[in-house]
């Protein structure tokens, strides 16, 4: 049976980097006698993969794993198992049953995400709240991107699909996943520089709100949680 | 939510920012207001090989089950940060609370090799602690050392307030006790620390004065003080089984070097190896009850989530209820896919076939250490391993599918000649040999034979404490002589060797047996920027070179020459239970190439019997 699980991830424990994370939940899920599946082989490796890899630094309410379990256990009883062998700063919100399909991975399907950045250093001015749907209402938006062996302009505005002024801080909806990912700094790069704020004097702290799917046809977007994709399961 | 010490604009910017953090599963947390003791525990290396430490995860459990205690952890922060915490002056702070350790009861150092004494220093620096014992003031921690080095605590003497000498389970409590009691009166610092003294097993360096003959060596190392006692009683626990053990050790975040549940199967060990300490301080060899360890595996496994489990002790093969115990885990454990990973064991039907069930052969291999090439060499040194013993093994194991070996030996050792060198890699080669005399057909391909030597090191409370080194230039010399010959062997392309480096050799050797005055050089290379010296990226042997220049430190005094059988050693002022006259019996049976019996197969009068435990009452 495959499982998603949605959790929390914030405070101090926001320092660990995405690999490590996922160790931690592959000890947790042992800890709290969750019947997870391996892989086989001489050193079996549990099945367990993420949909949205979260940066070093980066906070979340919204993310997501996929598992699977060799038997059912109730999506209450698991939560409960799950949250009492957690740290401070990790919660697991929920545990339901998906489809079986591998297009169905969370991996697979995520399709935007939900961000709130707040600033931590520095200072942005007075009117910005006014300057950021000028900017989200240009047509292109164009940013240098810079790998390690050349530099391209992207426009990136296409990968924002919305934008506003919130009391603490920005709110954005951006593409992410394998098709089209967007990280919200590269937003705030390209804003800064739109108000003409030296890059260097400002810095943001980035919260991820939640993971979505796009369930839409033909080309109309219609994005969904991956946790409504699932099912509670009942033994 | 915790404050944390460090600022996000730090943490970002830094290696590995979950080393600094703490919040890891099985951390302790307790309010400080409802404590009386703060104790600082440090491994001064990186966190990955401070958090592999069990010694450490034992006391943490420890003192954490004391109520009016409150333990926490503290490694050397790597170079990085060291830099920005130099430069912002930021105090080294503790994991758990993240709060500063100068405001610490405690600073406990686990000193685990010599390698790590400049790192002692900066976590002495970094937290703001003045780095000699005599310029404390009575707001300062206590700073308490332990782990095998302190067996020769001398070039360390000047930075410690107390050592520990031996297993920490014994008289910690008292040691805590004392403290509380002391605060409780009103008495200062220096009352505490006679009151310490006072305490079998620990010793306070500033209540020794020593004097010193002409020639360098010691005169007289006694008492200034009427607390301190002559000699200092190494601690040890009679039942290893009764001891507490940590069920819930702290789960790190990050991958450390030891990233797995350790089952402790047993302390000490019954060969008698004449190179090695540790053979010879935790005699007698004591074994913990094999019922016990299993319920451990299973609680310890419940608790961490860890997927690994391993044992860990000298020799092994020697813990009498290896067999149940490892097939015991390979039964209840497997099924929940728990890797079992094997300490080095004696080559026999038995190993090969766990280690089948829990390695795949074609990529696992087998592990020697005959330490000499020649039989004459190994008698010298007391290994007893065999030509014949490593031959059979291996061909067992080459029968089974195994392709891959690996040898350990020591060169440099007491007597060693041009004909011992070569014998290392004939040795190799006839392990080859043995491989290619099974039918191509039947076989895997090639073998691959991996020799590596390290150089010895004379060790403290050993019978080869009076031996004498040799310069880094002969230590090269000789492992050159072993790299031709092997150039020269039938199956050369199916053996490989590798070479230790030899300067750092040195220095490990002149901490090893030096004394008090030997503090200066370690301060001196450490002002110079010495640190994190284990590190081959770090280790910068001019610096080295230079602190011992201008000390006046000579190498010759101090490594390169024999010692007389009558000499006062800087550590003679603690007893092990195992005596020097044992030790200088063993000298000279060495030079006679004679063996001695391991303890199971006969009582060789040691010394270590005084404890009344181990195998010393066995049976």
């Amino acid at each position: 049976m495959k499982v998603r699980v949605k959790f929390k991830k914030n405070g101090a424990v926001r320092y660990i980097g995405h690999l490590d994370f996922m160790r931690y939940f592959q000890k947790a899920m042992r800890r709290a006698q969750i019947p997870i599946s391996f892989s086989g082989g001489y050193s079996p490796h549990m099945i367990m993969s993420f949909a949205n890899p979260l940066g070093v630094g980066v906070t979340t309410d919204g993310d997501y794993f996929d598992i699977e379990i060799k038997h059912p256990i109730s999506s209450e009883a698991a939560v409960s198992q799950l949250n009492q062998v957690m740290v401070e700063g990790v919660e697991v919100l929920s545990f339901l049953e998906i489809a079986e399909s591998k297009k169905m991975a969370g991996m697979a399907i995520v399709a935007g995400a939900d961000y709130l950045c707040t600033i931590k250093k520095g200072k942005l001015p007075e009117d910005w709240k006014y300057q950021l749907m000028p900017f989200f209402s240009q047509k292109e938006i164009c940013i240098v991107k810079k790998t390690k062996r050349s530099e391209k302009e992207v426009d990136i505005r296409p990968m924002i699909y919305n934008i506003s002024a919130e009391d603490d801080g920005i709110f954005m909806q951006l593409a992410a996943g394998s098709a089209a990912n967007l990280k919200p700094g590269l937003v705030m790069e390209a804003f800064c520089e739109y108000l003409g704020v030296e890059k260097d004097t400002i810095a943001f702290h980035t919260h991820r709100l939640e993971n979505y799917a796009d369930m839409g046809e033909n080309d109309t977007r219609n994005l969904v949680t991956l946790e409504s994709l699932g099912t509670v399961i009942t033994v | 939510m915790r404050e944390l010490a460090l600022s996000d604009d730090i943490l970002m910017k830094i290696e590995k920012p979950a080393r600094y953090i703490g919040n890891e599963v099985n951390s302790v947390m307790k309010d400080k207001e409802k404590v009386d003791i703060r104790f600082a525990m440090c491994f001064p290396d990186v966190y990955e090989i401070g958090m592999s430490h069990l010694g450490i995860q034992i006391l943490y459990d420890l003192f954490n089950r004391r109520e009016d205690t409150w333990c926490e952890r503290v490694y050397s922060p790597w170079t990085d940060l060291d830099e920005i915490m130099r430069k912002e002056q930021i105090p080294l702070f503790a994991l758990e609370s993240q709060e500063p350790i100068r405001n610490f009861d405690f600073l406990g150092i686990t000193i685990q090799y010599e390698m790590c004494y400049t790192n002692i220093l900066q976590v002495l620096d970094l937290a703001q602690i003045p780095l000699h014992a005599r310029e404390r003031s009575e707001s300062d921690p206590i700073v308490i050392g332990g782990g095998p080095c302190t067996y020769n605590p001398e070039p360390l003497a000047e930075f410690f307030d107390i050592f520990y000498i031996g297993e920490g389970e014994t008289v910690y409590d008292r040691l805590l006790d004392v403290y509380k009691e002391n605060k409780k009166t009103g008495g200062c610092r220096q009352e505490f620390l006679e009151r310490a003294a006072g305490i079998e097993g620990l010793y306070v360096p500033s209540l020794y004065d020593v004097t010193y003959k002409k020639d360098g060596t010691i005169l007289e190392f006694v008492p200034n003080n009427p607390h301190a006692s002559s000699t200092i009683k190494k601690q040890m626990v009679l039942d290893v089984t009764k001891a507490v053990y940590p069920k819930a050790p702290v789960v790190p975040f990050i991958k450390v070097t030891q990233d797995r549940v350790v089952l402790e199967i047993q302390r000490g060990c019954i060969r008698g190896c004449r190179f090695c300490q540790a053979g010879m301080l935790y005699r007698p060899t004591r074994e913990r009850d094999v019922e016990v360890l299993k319920g451990y595996a299973r609680e310890m496994l419940a608790n961490t989530g860890h997927e690994e489990i391993s044992l860990s002790s000298l020799s092994s093969s020697d813990y009498s209820q290896l067999q149940e115990l490892v097939t015991f885990l390979i039964q209840t454990f497997q099924g929940e896919a728990i890797n079992i990973s094997l300490p080095s064991l004696r080559i026999d039907a038995f190993s090969l076939d766990v280690m089948s069930k829990v390695q795949d052969v074609k990529k696992g291999s087998l592990t020697f250490a005959p330490e000499a090439g020649s039989q004459r060499l190994r008698n010298v040194i007391n290994k007893g391993l065999t030509e014949e013993v490593i031959l059979e093994g291996a061909g067992q194991a080459f029968d089974g599918g195994w392709t891959k070996v690996k040898l350990y030996f020591m060169l440099g050792l007491p007597t060693e000649t041009e004909e011992d060198m070569k014998d290392i890699p004939k040795l190799a080669d006839k392990i080859a040999r043995r491989y290619y005399e099974i039918p191509k057909e039947q076989r895997n391909g090639k073998c691959q034979i991996t020799a590596s030597s390290s150089f010895f090191i004379p060790k403290p409370f050993t019978s080869f404490q009076w031996a004498p080194m040799y310069t880094s230039e002969e230590y090269i010399r000789r492992a050159m002589i072993v790299k031709h010959e092997f150039a020269e062997q039938l199956n050369r392309k199916s053996l490989k060797y590798n070479w230790h480096e030899a300067d750092v050799t040195i220095l490990e050797g002149l901490f090893a047996r030096g004394d008090r005055r030997i503090g200066s050089v370690i301060e001196t290379a450490y002002q110079k920027g010495c640190i994190f010296d284990s590190w081959s990226e770090y280790y910068d042997n001019e610096k080295w070179m230079e602190a011992i220049e201008e000390t006046g430190t000579d190498l010759n005094f101090y490594v390169y020459r024999s010692r007389d059988l009558d000499e006062i050693f800087p550590w003679d002022f603690i007893d092990i239970g195992v005596t020097k006259n044992f030790l200088k019996r063993e000298w000279q049976n060495a030079l006679d190439e004679k063996i001695t019996p391991n303890c199971r197969a006969a009582c060789s009068g040691c010394g270590a019997a005084i404890y009344g435990g181990g195998v010393c009452v066995e049976g």
